[in-house]
């Protein structure tokens, strides 16, 4: 799946998306993030609080116990600040 | 009903000429218009000058949260028409960020739908603020509570 992320976030990985292949047992949005910080320590310090990240799957605001399912695309990004 | 995610800037006579152009049937138009300001608060009680700041979205998603924060204004209210236009990429001071305008037979629904939809696209559409400051490297605005407040008041 497609992995993405955005702000402060993608600064601290490294990158702004990444295809990644997570393994069976990854079921849910925290199971996701858990494999996710144990691939550099960039991710781990990026995701290391997700008190100040959100996540949306394909497209759509999720939380943390969302099953990820068949989903092609995941982000992770800071809460919005647009408008003024 | 019209929602356009943007780099360049945009001309605010224009756009309300274009969403009012041949419905009579509007008696008001509400707008709000959002801009940088020179000067960021740090959070701590602290104020830095800002030079420029860059917006960065969400492609697709953005465009997305945005056509459903306006949908839901048209069930809410008697809208004649409605206009988001959200601007990403580098912004210096004094420039045009955002523009939120609706129209409708009267003056309430225009009004109360323009709060509305500047509240909700706060904390609902995906975009980042990165400030520039003139020490250097620009540090990514935090969401405030203040804004969250301001959303949760309209559910």
């Amino acid at each position: 799946m497609k992995i993405l992320y955005f702000a402060w976030l993608r600064n601290k990985v490294g990158c702004a998306e990444e295809e990644l292949t997570p393994p069976a047992d990854v079921a849910t949005v925290a199971d996701l993030v858990a494999w996710l910080a144990t691939q550099s320590s960039g991710h781990a310090d990026a995701l290391a609080d997700m008190q100040v990240v959100r996540c949306a799957v394909d497209q759509e605001y999720v939380g943390l116990e969302h099953v990820i399912g068949a989903a092609r695309e995941v982000a992770f990004f800071p809460p919005v600040t647009g408008g003024d | 009903m019209s929602v356009k995610v943007q780099a360049d800037d945009f001309d605010l006579a224009a756009e309300l000429a274009a969403m009012r152009a041949g419905n009579h049937n509007i008696g008001a138009v509400a707008s709000f218009v959002g801009l940088v300001r020179d000067m960021a608060d740090l959070g701590d009680g602290g104020r830095d000058q800002v030079t420029a700041m860059t917006l960065e979205h969400y492609p697709g998603m953005t465009e997305k949260m945005l056509a459903r924060i306006d949908a839901e204004a048209q069930a809410r209210w008697p809208l004649e028409a409605s206009l988001i236009i959200h601007r990403h990429g580098r912004l210096q001071a004094g420039e045009q960020i955002v523009l939120v305008a609706c129209a409708s037979p009267h003056r309430t629904a225009a009004l109360e739908a323009c709060h509305f939809l500047i509240d909700w696209l706060k904390t609902e559409a995906p975009f980042w603020k990165l400030e520039q400051t003139p020490d250097g490297d620009g540090h990514w605005v935090a969401a405030r509570d203040s804004d969250t407040a301001a959303t949760e008041k309209w559910r």
